[in-house]
C-alpha cells in the first residue's frame, strides 16, 4: 500500500513533448484513471511510473520513497499490460508464480498465492495450460492474476481491455473493479475509453497534448468539464457547445444563441464577449410548440437507442444531440422547441476553450 | 477453361516443379552416397548401378585413412566451433542491440553489416592472407576461424536482430515489473522463446563453415581443413576417395537441418508472437 506523487514530470521522444510538466497525487488506496484520446501521455506518464521508462526531469514517489531513478523491479509495482505480456512458453501455473519466484517466496507460499489469485480470477481449471491453449479472455484474467499475485504497492494498468470484445469486456469492467475494491491496492489505470473512466474510477485524470486537463470525480468530470475538451471527450453523447453572446439591457441579461434567447438572472463577467454555452443532451428538455424562453431547431435526425431518442437537432449555425423520450418522434425537417435546463448550463471563452467560472445559482 | 481446371494445371504445374527441384538437389546427394558405400569395383562398372548390390564401408574407410583425412577433419571441426561461438558471441548481442534499442549509428551498422558481403570472399583472400601472416597466424585453425567468422557475421547479427524484434518487447517489460533486471528478464523470457530461431541461425554458421572452401584453401598450406584438404588433393585422388570425401562434407550439415528442424518446429510451435 501507497501513495503516488508525480512532480513536474516531463519525458520527451526527440522533439515530441509526451508528458509535459505533470503534477498528479495519487491516495493510498485510491483507483485513479489516466483519460485521454491515443497520444495524449498517459501511458508514457503510467511508463514514467513503471520505470520501463526514464523521465528527462521531475520526481516520482511511491510511498515515501524517491522512485525517479529505481528499476522496475525496485518500485514494487506490478502492472498488466495492453497485450497481456503472458510468457508464452510457461504454464498458467508458472506464469503467476513468477513474480513470487523472483522475490524468492518460499514454495509453499507460492502455490497458496497461486491457488488463491487463480480462485479470484476464476481460472483454476486452466493452471496447467499454455497460454496458447486458453482465449483472450482467459489470457486477460492470467495476466491480472499475475499482476496481483505479487502484492504491489501499487498496480498499474494499460488499456487491460481493449483488446476484448464489446460484451466481455463489460462483464470484465464490473469484475475487475469488485476485485479492485476488495484489494485495496492504489491503482492506476490507462484508457481512451471514457465509459471505462466513468463506470471504475474513484477520481479520473484527463490527459489532451501531455498535459493533465483535469481531475475530479468521475461524475464532476461529467457535470462540470474545465475546458471544451474535456465536454467533448467525456460522455455519450459529448456536451453540447453552442456559439453564444450575453446582452445586458433595461430587463436583465439576456442570452442570444442561434434559433433563440432567454433571459439570465446574474451575468457576471459574461457580457460582451464570445461566448460557447455547454449543456448535456439529457439537460435539454424538448417540446412541439413555441413559448416564452425556448430555442427552436430543426431536427435532422431521430436515432431510437431503446431506453430513449437521441435527437440531432440544428439551432441556427449548431448541431445538437439531444436525449428524448423513447416515444417521441418528431419529423426530420419539423421544429422542436428546447429549454436548456440553467442549472446545467456551462460557460466557456469561445477562444480558449476554458470555463468561466461562475458562482453557483448565477444562472437562472 | 474453367476456373477448376485452371487450379487443377497450375497445381499440377506447381507439384512438376517441386519433384524437379527436389531431384535437382536429391540426385547428386544420391549419387555421392551410393559411391561412398560402394565397393571400388562398382564405383568403376558401367552401366552405373544406381541400386547398391553391396554395401560397403570399405571406401569410406580407405578415405578415412588417407594421408591428411584425420588431422584435417579435426582442425575442421575445431574451426567450427570457434566460428560458432566467435559469430553468436558477437552477432547475438548485436541482433539484441539492433533490434531493441535506438542508439546512433544503428542505420549505418545495418548498412554496413549488409555491405561486408559486397566484398567477396575471393577478392578479401589475398589481403587476408597477407594480413594474417604479418599477425603470425597464417596457415592455422584461428585464421581460418577469423575468416569464416567474417562471413557468418553478417548473417547472424541479422537473424538474431529479426528474431528478437519478433519477440513482444512487453513480454521482457512484463518480466523486469515482477522483478527481473534486463538481463535476468533476457534469460527468463526472451533467450527461451528465441531459441528456435537462434538455433536456425546455427545450423546456417556450421553449414557455412563446414563447407566453406575458398578462404580455407587460401589461408592454409600444411593445415588444411577438410573441404580445402580435399579439393587440394582433387586432381590427383581416385573416385572413390572424391565420393567419401563429398559424402564427408554432405552428411553433417544434413543430418543438423534434419535434427534441429523438429526441434525448430516441434519446440512452441507457432505460439511465439
Amino acid at each position: 500500500m501507497a501513495d503516488v506523487r508525480f512532480h513536474q514530470v516531463r519525458k520527451t521522444f526527440g522533439k515530441v513533448t509526451a508528458v509535459d510538466d505533470v503534477d498528479l497525487d495519487v491516495a493510498d488506496g485510491e483507483f485513479v484513471v489516466l483519460l485521454g484520446p491515443s497520444g495524449c501521455g498517459k501511458t508514457t506518464l503510467l511508463r514514467c511510473l513503471a520505470g520501463l521508462e526514464t523521465v528527462d526531469s521531475g520526481t516520482i514517489h511511491i510511498g515515501n520513497r524517491d522512485a525517479t531513478d529505481l528499476p522496475p523491479r525496485r518500485r514494487r509495482i506490478s502492472m498488466v499490460f495492453q497485450s497481456y505480456a503472458v510468457f508464452p512458453h510457461m504454464k498458467v501455473r508458472d506464469n503467476i508464480a513468477f513474480g513470487l519466484r523472483m522475490q524468492k517466496e518460499s514454495s509453499q507460499v507460492t502455490k497458496e498465492r497461486v491457488e488463491s489469485v487463480a480462485g479470484l480470477l476464476g481460472i483454476t481449471d486452466l493452471l496447467d495450460r499454455y497460454p496458447a491453449q486458453i482465449s483472450g479472455g482467459q489470457r486477460q484474467r492470467v495476466a491480472v492474476a499475475r499482476a496481483i499475485a505479487i502484492r504491489s504497492d501499487v498496480l498499474l494498468m494499460d488499456e487491460p481491455l481493449s483488446n476484448l470484445d464489446a460484451l466481455l469486456r463489460m462483464q470484465m469492467r464490473a469484475e475487475l473493479k469488485a476485485l479492485l475494491q476488495e484489494l485495496g491496492t492504489t491503482t492506476i489505470y490507462v484508457t481512451h475509453d471514457q465509459t471505462e473512466a466513468l463506470s471504475m474510477g474513484d477520481r479520473i485524470a484527463v490527459m489532451n497534448r501531455g498535459h493533465i486537463v483535469q481531475v475530479d470525480t468521475p461524475l464532476a468530470v461529467y457535470d462540470n468539464p474545465t475546458e471544451k475538451f474535456v465536454g467533448d471527450f467525456v460522455g455519450t453523447p459529448p456536451m453540447n457547445f453552442l456559439g453564444a453572446r450575453v446582452e445586458s439591457n433595461g430587463s436583465g441579461p439576456t442570452v442570444k444563441v442561434g434559433g433563440g434567447g432567454f433571459a439570465l438572472d446574474h451575468a457576471d463577467g459574461l457580457t460582451d464577449r464570445d461566448l460557447l454555452l455547454g449543456i448535456r443532451a439529457e439537460a435539454i428538455a424538448v417540446s412541439t410548440e413555441p413559448g416564452e424562453g425556448l430555442i427552436r431547431a430543426g431536427v435532422v435526425v431521430v436515432e431510437p437507442l431503446g431506453s430513449h431518442n437521441l435527437i440531432t437537432a440544428r439551432a441556427g449555425e449548431d448541431l445538437l444531440k439531444i436525449s428524448a423520450g423513447n416515444h417521441f418522434f418528431p419529423e426530420p425537417g419539423s421544429d422542436i422547441w428546447l429549454r436548456l435546463r440553467p442549472s446545467h448550463i456551462r460557460w466557456l471563452d469561445r477562444e480558449t476553450g476554458k470555463v468561466i467560472p461562475v458562482a453557483a445559482g448565477a444562472t437562472a | 477453361m474453367s476456373i477448376r481446371r485452371r487450379k487443377q494445371l497450375s497445381k499440377v504445374a506447381l507439384y512438376t516443379l517441386a519433384v524437379i527441384l527436389a531431384l535437382w538437389t536429391l540426385f547428386p546427394i544420391y549419387l555421392i552416397t551410393l559411391g561412398a558405400f560402394s565397393t571400388e569395383n562398382a564405383i568403376y562398372s558401367y552401366p552405373l548401378q544406381l541400386w547398391p548390390h553391396h554395401v560397403t564401408t570399405s571406401t569410406l574407410s580407405f578415405f578415412v585413412n588417407s594421408a591428411g583425412v584425420i588431422p584435417s577433419l579435426e582442425r575442421s571441426v575445431w574451426v567450427l566451433l570457434i566460428t560458432l561461438t566467435l559469430s553468436l558471441g558477437v552477432g547475438l548481442p548485436a541482433g539484441y542491440a539492433l533490434a531493441r534499442f535506438k542508439f546512433p549509428g544503428a542505420n549505418f551498422l545495418r548498412l554496413g553489416v549488409v555491405g561486408t558481403r559486397a566484398f567477396p570472399i575471393v577478392i578479401l583472400a589475398i589481403p587476408l592472407a597477407a594480413t594474417f601472416i604479418r599477425w603470425g597466424i597464417d596457415d592455422s585453425v584461428l585464421g581460418v576461424s577469423i575468416a569464416h567468422t567474417a562471413l557468418a557475421l553478417p548473417f547472424a547479427i541479422l537473424t538474431t536482430a529479426s528474431i528478437f524484434s519478433g519477440i513482444s518487447v512487453e513480454l521482457e517489460e512484463a518480466a523486469m515489473t515482477l522483478g527481473c533486471s534486463r538481463l535476468s528478464a533476457f534469460a527468463r523470457v526472451i533467450l527461451p522463446l528465441a531459441l528456435p530461431g537462434l538455433a536456425a541461425s546455427a545450423i546456417f554458421v556450421v553449414v557455412l563453415s563446414w563447407n566453406e572452401v575458398f578462404a580455407a584453401s587460401t589461408l592454409t598450406v600444411l593445415h588444411r581443413t577438410l573441404p580445402a584438404q580435399v579439393v587440394a588433393v582433387l586432381d590427383q585422388a581416385l573416385l572413390p576417395y572424391r565420393f567419401a570425401g563429398g559424402f564427408f562434407l554432405l552428411a553433417p550439415p544434413l543430418i543438423m537441418i534434419f535434427v534441429i528442424r523438429r526441434f525448430l518446429f516441434g519446440m512452441w510451435g507457432q505460439v511465439v508472437k
